[in-house]
């Protein structure tokens, strides 16, 4: 998609809405903040979708990037939880009305250490929603201590080198059977939109783990998760362009035989043009043998790592009514007084 | 036999056994056989926390005056497992009924016992089931041996055996031919020397016989649950497995054939509370049950949600603590800790069913009361209650209809926004009740979100750190459960003329210190009585304390909490109460409450 700018008018979107709808209260992150990066992107990508705010929902946990729901969409719901836990709340409130989009936030503080389990278990489950962790290896909110996504070797300030091996988000969303996970990296804000809003539209948890520099405590040149780093060593796999369901795939855009195409279940697609190998996101072997293979190189591998649109979805494992369970009245909900009679003589 | 050694309708036989044996099944249907020939009955199982193997027993209670409280002593004892047999004699009182397999062995049982040997394994060989299933049927021998003793009809035996196995014949078949040839063995070779008999009765007319368990999963379907998140745990499983298989018949809608409700096993207590929250912050009427170690684990989410003001109740089904404790064994050992769940200043809502019927009742008005104040609802149930079968009265049909609070649609909030000439904010006390009005996602006014935080927010949800902000906001919460107290289940007092002094109690101890009134009473010593059923206390509470000069609050825990929690609300009047408490994972009884009393009474003297 390509964006024209009309100075002289507010630009608005197919369902009336202008960018400043999306926005949220003005970031109190760091200048520079990879996380303020990506809320810009989030904004842009729901934006282009066309989605209602008021039909999204926003989760986080405990952390910098958990604040970041704040800086962005504030007609949307969002709620604010506790450390690592920011899943089982989606898991809760998202039944609700099966037509929300979910949107969680999370960092590597709050999904690689307390969260794992939960992070590991909601992929699991495959709950629709888009999951971020905000990944740049160091608790900013403490002031830069080292979390589980820290290279070993690494030096900071405070605790000196990071005797532990880090903690591959990505790869553990794969050992979890995850249905779609990508890694990015906030220097690249093209592919984190592209990404953004392929994953708003796959059917269960789209896990996006994008590299977002600490600018105050981990953005050493040496640190996998700083600027630096990620301009010099990012290795994207492909060139991803969404194209929603509305909109065909032009044959100018793309040559024949030079790109791959995701169909998701809502009927857009997810178009990836090949660099410099043709990357196949649908093999699993694959995925984890690129992942195996940057971190053994020092690369930063970005782009759609895997996908499998048709995997069932939460909501596909339960005999869910179509309409949203919280606008049930008590007719609907409280059984009749024959059916306690019934209980009752089956006791007696 | 002399008439006066008669004892009809009132004794207590202990049934020891091995566990996975598959005694549950000839327990079970020896007390239904009972309770269907009107005869008031409760079981007590003692059960370690184990598969298979262990010892295990079983206290099956008959009680012409209806009491449900343990007793200390067996008048019957069915010993099925010889490892035990020397310590189960122990507790047959004198004069008591000793029934064993004929090849069991014992040196030493007192004289005034009245033995009764059973050949189970001849009966076993000689009966058409299957070898696999021998052990298991077995149990059944004892079945008809008492039912020929105290005079069972075999009718009811059949009834009950029906009512176990679902009308399956091929299951009734064995277990009721293994009852059969019993019963015709005993006819023919026991000749009774014991005066224990049953006869039939109208006392369960209009009653039930049933777990706490149970009536807690039916009390919250018919309190319209939609979300349960929960996680396997000794004594609770039970509940959230009963939810399970009741809901698909009772929540499914039969014209579109799709469910109104969502049970999801989560992968561990923090899951299980954060997912209850999630749904019920989003308008679900959400629950999850566990037992203390769980809500060890959910305290904190618990803080967040008294905090963030989320509606969820929480069935705490206790069971002996702190730590791994005594996992298949009751007590009251959570009172004080739920009270102060979570880090900084909390206050929780528990309601405290005294019955399996409160169970089902407190079950539905959880919801009305959570959504009505936007606070978390802990029932404190126990193993007592939650795992053993009591009669108890029918279910009643909720006598009103459903609270779902101050909850904003769009056209209601639309309408608030002009009332308020713009002003609404989620946090904000308009009605001076300190209950705000909330909205939930799914709402698509374009005013109705807001951001829900366990940060400190002031009225329109947004952050602050201000002190007098954070002071305005908490001690509206504060105010909220104070007037909010009017939605609680009052207590219920019971008087008696001449009384000299009162007795507090709340839960499952509450069977057995309606007995000891009684036996306190037959010795001339009249008491009052006030069962608590809700924390925080109510008005009535307090005027019950300042009505006596001295107040027993007896609990089943070390350390009296219940009397702890009383002396925190009511200081000045602390000085009135006397905890009488002991906890050893067993339920109170009678006996030693009347002691106790008793006790501190010749003290006074």
């Amino acid at each position: 998609m390509t964006e024209t700018i009309t100075p002289t008018t507010t630009q608005l979107n197919l369902v009336g809405m202008s960018k400043a709808d999306y926005r949220g209260a003005s970031s109190t992150l760091c200048q520079g903040c990879g996380h303020n990066g990506i809320a810009a992107q989030i904004v842009a990508a729901c934006y282009e979708l066309n989605l209602i705010p008021e039909d999204v929902v926003k989760f986080s946990g405990i952390g910098c990037s958990s604040k970041s729901p704040t800086y962005f969409m504030s007609r949307s719901f969002s709620f604010n939880g506790l450390h690592g836990r920011m899943p089982s709340l989606a898991e809760g409130s998202l039944f609700a009305d099966t037509s929300l989009k979910g949107i969680g936030l999370s960092g590597d503080g709050d999904s690689a250490s307390i969260g794992m389990g939960q992070f590991k278990h909601i992929v699991r489950r495959n709950l629709p929603m888009v999951y971020i962790v905000e990944n740049n290896g160091v608790y900013g909110l403490t002031k830069g201590q080292f979390s589980a996504t820290a290279e070993k070797g690494l030096s900071i300030k405070k605790q000196g080198k990071n005797p532990y091996l880090p903690v591959d988000i990505a790869m553990e969303a794969l050992a979890a059977n995850a249905s779609f996970v990508a890694r990015s990296f906030a220097g690249d804000p093209r592919q984190v939109k592209e990404l953004i809003k392929a994953a708003f539209s796959h059917s269960g948890t789209a896990v996006l783990d994008i590299i977002s520099p600490c600018v105050t405590f981990g953005n050493h040149e040496d640190s996998l998760h700083s600027y630096a780093f990620g301009k010099e060593h990012e290795v994207p796999l492909h060139e991803i362009n969404f194209v929603p369901a509305r909109e065909e795939i032009t044959v100018e855009d793309f040559e024949e035989g030079t790109e791959r195409d995701v169909t998701l279940h809502d009927g857009s697609t997810i178009v990836l043009k090949k660099l410099e190998t043709d990357y196949d996101p649908s093999n699993k072997f694959e995925a984890l043998r690129v992942l195996e293979e940057g971190n053994q190189k020092n690369w930063l591998v970005t782009g759609l790592i895997y996908v499998d649109p048709d995997v069932p979805s939460m909501f596909d494992m339960y005999n869910l009514p179509d309409k949203a369970l919280n606008r049930m009245k008590e007719s609907e909900l409280r059984p009749d007084q024959n059916s306690l009679k019934k209980i009752n003589a089956s006791f007696a | 036999m002399a008439d006066s050694k008669k004892k009809i309708n009132d004794f207590c036989i202990t049934f020891s056994t091995i566990n996975g044996s598959g005694s549950a099944t000839a327990n079970t249907v020896l007390m239904r056989a009972l309770f269907k020939m009107g005869i008031p009955v409760s079981g007590k199982n003692i059960f370690p926390s184990n598969i298979q193997g262990q010892p295990t027993w079983f206290s099956l209670r008959l009680s012409n005056k209806g009491y449900y409280g343990r007793v200390e002593k067996d008048d019957i004892v069915v010993a099925m497992n010889p490892a035990t047999l020397a310590n189960d004699v122990k507790y047959l009182k004198p004069g008591g009924v000793l029934l064993m397999p004929d090849d069991f062995k014992v040196s030493e049982i007192p004289e005034d016992i009245i033995v009764y040997s059973m050949p189970v394994r001849k009966l076993m060989r000689d009966s058409e089931v299957s070898p696999k299933l021998r052990d298991y049927v077995a149990n059944m021998v004892y079945v008809g041996v008492l039912a020929h003793l105290l005079g069972i009809s075999l009718k009811s035996i059949e009834d009950a055996l029906d009512f176990n196995f679902k009308g399956k014949k091929a299951a009734i078949e064995p277990n009721s031919n293994a009852v059969k040839s019993a019963y015709e063995w005993a006819t023919a070779n026991l000749t009774k020397r014991d005066g224990y008999a049953v006869e039939q009765m109208d006392k369960t007319d209009h009653c039930i016989m049933t777990d706490g368990n149970l009536a807690a999963a039916l009390g919250a379907i018919y309190g319209g649950v939609q979300y349960v998140g929960w996680y396997p745990i000794t004594p609770a499983t039970s509940l959230a497995e009963s939810l399970m298989e009741y809901l698909p018949q009772l929540r499914r809608d039969p014209e579109t054939g799709k469910d109104t409700y969502v049970v999801v096993q989560a992968e561990d207590e923090l899951a299980a509370i954060g997912m209850a929250v999630g749904a019920g912050w989003s308008g679900l009427r959400a629950m999850t049950s566990t037992s203390g170690p769980g809500l060890s684990l959910m305290s904190e989410t618990l803080g967040l949600a008294y905090y963030a003001e989320v509606p969820v109740v929480i069935w705490d089904v206790q069971r002996v603590g702190p730590s791994t404790g005594m996992p298949t064994r009751s007590s009251q050992g959570d009172l004080t800790m739920v009270n102060f769940i979570s880090h900084g200043d909390t206050q929780m809502i528990q309601l405290i069913p005294g019955s399996v019927n409160e169970c089902f009742e407190f079950g539905w008005r959880a919801f009305d009361i959570a959504e009505r104040l936007q606070t978390p609802v802990v029932i404190m149930s126990d193993l007592d209650f939650g795992m053993n079968q009591w009669t108890t009265p029918e279910f009643n049909y909720p006598e009103k209809s459903m609270d779902r609070g101050k909850v904003l649609w769009e056209k209601d909030l639309e309408e608030k926004l002009k009332q308020l000439e713009g002003n609404w904010g989620r946090y904000l006390d308009v009605d001076g009740d300190g209950i705000p009005y909330r909205t939930v996602p799914g709402n698509r006014h374009p005013k109705s979100a807001y951001f829900t935080r366990g940060t400190s927010h002031d009225e329109y949800a947004r952050y602050s750190e201000a002190p007098e902000v954070w002071v305005r906001v908490f001690d509206r919460l504060k105010k909220k459960i104070e007037l909010g107290k009017k939605y609680l289940p009052k207590a219920v007092i019971e008087t008696a003329a001449g009384a000299g002094f009162g007795i507090i109690a709340t839960g499952s101890s509450s069977a057995p210190v309606e007995e000891a009134r009684d036996l306190m009473a037959e010795k001339g010593i009249a008491s009052d009585y006030l069962r608590v059923r809700s924390i925080p206390f109510g008005d009535e509470v307090k005027d019950f304390i300042e009505q006596h000069s001295i107040c027993y609050v007896v609990d089943n825990n070390r350390d009296g909490q219940l009397a702890q929690l009383l002396t925190v609300e009511f200081p000045q009047l602390g000085g009135k109460l006397v905890k009488l408490a002991h906890m050893d994972g067993l339920s109170l009884s009678a006996e030693w409450i009347t002691k106790q009393i008793m006790g501190e009474l010749e003290m006074q003297r």
